[in-house]
């Protein structure tokens, strides 16, 4: 990792600060107002607070990872990719400074969302808070390379409905939203082989105590797996046609 | 790197083609340039310079041929942070000011200049603070012009350097160049002007349709294509004797008019005049560097026929 480019990186977004606020607002907002009048319900056998906590945590960090790896398609347009390839800059250390970025920003969200559950009655234990985020940022990976191969597929005028189409499709296929299409059969197998439901089952996980069944962890490497040579390829031919 | 020990070998271009579709963008260029020298591409637009500058900076593949620079590949000199490039297009990234623009550039160099040092010599200092979103095209472009200095490189390719400046910037500029020219870099730069091209480079290369049309110092280059041209009515002259005389280069017949091409259209002139006193709607215009490209490429440098096949 190059600490000084990815300082400058960061630099960049924190000053991007209509996105931060934006990004941040609506996870908590949502929650506020979707959670206050069901304070005391429960779904999907734990809390509602609980699950709809994991849900906008959910929302939220796939918003910043993904924007993170898309914003790449702005990179490419100003030309500023063509002016990084003449420089030492290798590849893995442009992507990787995305992808720090939209971690960082992640956890952001996380702790602004956590921090929300909390003020509506979550109660968690230090074990039960570290296997949530924990288990939430490796549900991230896949994503976060799913934003950088959009990021090499878009232009920065149809990165919004880009980002926004796929993360909100994730986000309620997955049940971040507090509600789940499908509890049985094909639909719910489909829906179990996203790794947003498995972002949103973080919470419900941790409670139980334990970690993901065996089924959440092959999903997310599968996800992984695909898309990382995806996501090579669009950065390979972007570089060998430009 | 065996194949490319042609010396002297700071940068060796070897039979390299590419072609966009159709259009055969550069037709099988060989070139070699030797450490610190300053050389000018010089053409009009669709010659091949921004696609030969691609190329070497490793921005564009080769359909075939090879760049080596310093005995290594394009992508090779760019990891060990050896080449700089202005490149022609493209916007600043966002968000940051220009110093921290530079400063970042800076630190993924091995041995950058001082950031300071940089923004001073390529004319940014004055305005180091402002946002690159917030900067006009001039400014823009000398900022382009710090990111490629800032890496102290061995080599620095600029593509149109001075196309958004105005004629002081453009002053500004070069006196900038010649310092960097100065501490022994090699530059590379395109430019569609002569001018440019003259006061700067020690060697200019001309290109017109993706070839080279002619390698040489820029004095003789101006003398081939930057010379003009005298036109005059003279029915039934005799050509030979027209070319007989001093300065001219060549001789051309339209109608009871006659064109003569000129290295030195005063001496011509007044020859012209002193030998056929009868010479009557006599014009000297300077030949426009399109003009001269046509003439050069037509003249037997290249077939006639790829005249229409490229644009």
């Amino acid at each position: 990792m190059h600490g000084t480019y990815l300082r400058y990186e960061l630099l960049r977004n924190v000053r991007n600060w209509r996105f931060i606020l934006f990004s941040l607002a609506y996870p908590v907002v949502l929650y506020f107002v979707v959670t206050s009048p069901q304070r005391h319900a429960t779904f999907d056998g734990v809390a509602f607070p609980l699950y709809f906590m994991a849900g906008m945590a959910a929302v939220g960090t796939m918003i910043a990872v993904i924007s993170s790896g898309a914003r790449i398609a702005v990179d490419r347009s100003a030309g500023w990719t063509r002016q990084l390839r003449i420089t030492p800059l290798t590849a893995r250390d442009y992507l990787g400074a995305k992808v720090a970025c939209g971690f960082l920003m992640a956890l952001l969200v996380i702790v602004l969302v956590s921090l929300s559950g909390t003020a509506l009655g979550v109660s968690l234990s230090a074990d039960e808070w570290l296997t949530m985020i924990g288990l939430m940022l490796v549900g991230l990976i896949p994503i976060a390379v799913l934003g950088i191969l959009l990021g090499h597929l878009v232009t920065p005028d149809s990165l919004a409905p880009a980002v926004g189409g796929t993360i909100m499709l994730f986000a309620l296929l997955g049940g971040a939203y507090g509600f789940l299409i499908a509890k049985s059969g094909p639909m719910f197998d489909v829906i179990k082989a996203l790794p947003s439901y498995w972002l949103v089952q973080a919470g419900k996980t941790a409670v139980a105590g334990g970690t993901w069944p065996a089924e959440a962890w092959i999903v997310i490497a599968v996800w992984t797996a695909v898309l990382v040579p995806l996501a090579t390829f669009v950065y390979t031919r972007d570089t060998s046609r430009v | 790197m065996t194949t490319h020990d042609t010396s002297p070998g700071a940068i060796v271009l070897s039979d390299l083609s590419k072609s966009y579709g159709e259009v055969r963008a550069v037709k099988s260029i060989d070139l070699a340039i030797a450490p610190g020298e300053t050389v000018a591409l010089l053409g009009p637009n669709g010659a091949g310079k921004t696609t030969t500058i691609d190329l070497m900076l490793g921005l564009t593949r080769p359909d075939s041929g090879t760049v080596s620079l310093f005995g290594m590949s394009p992508t090779e000199a760019a990891a060990a942070g050896v080449v700089g490039g202005m490149l022609q297009t493209g916007s600043l990234v966002d968000y940051l000011s220009v110093r921290e623009l530079v400063t970042m550039v800076a630190s993924l160099y091995p041995s950058p200049l001082e950031v300071d040092d940089a923004l001073a010599l390529s004319g940014c200092s004055s305005f180091a603070g402002r946002r690159t979103r917030k900067l006009s095209g001039g400014q823009g472009q000398r900022v382009r012009f710090a990111i490629a200095l800032v890496a102290d490189p061995d080599l620095l390719l600029l593509d149109e350097p001075t196309a958004a400046l105005d004629v002081e910037a453009r002053r500004d500029f070069w006196a900038s160049m010649r310092a960097v020219a100065a501490r022994g870099k090699t530059i590379i730069f395109a430019t569609h002007y002569l001018e440019e091209a003259d006061a700067f480079a020690d060697r200019v290369v001309l290109l017109a349709h993706g070839s080279v049309v002619a390698d040489a110092p820029p004095g003789e280059i101006k003398a081939r294509v930057g010379g003009r041209t005298i036109r005059a009515t003279l029915p039934g002259v005799d050509l030979d004797a027209l070319r007989a005389l001093p300065g001219v280069l060549g001789v051309e017949r339209r109608g009871d008019a006659v064109i003569l091409t000129c290295a030195e259209a005063e001496t011509a002139l007044r020859a012209l005049l002193d030998e056929f006193p009868s010479a009557a709607d006599i014009e000297v215009r300077g030949a426009g560097l399109e003009e001269a490209f046509l003439a050069l490429t037509a003249d037997g440098t290249g077939p006639t026929n790829e005249l229409t096949e490229v644009n």
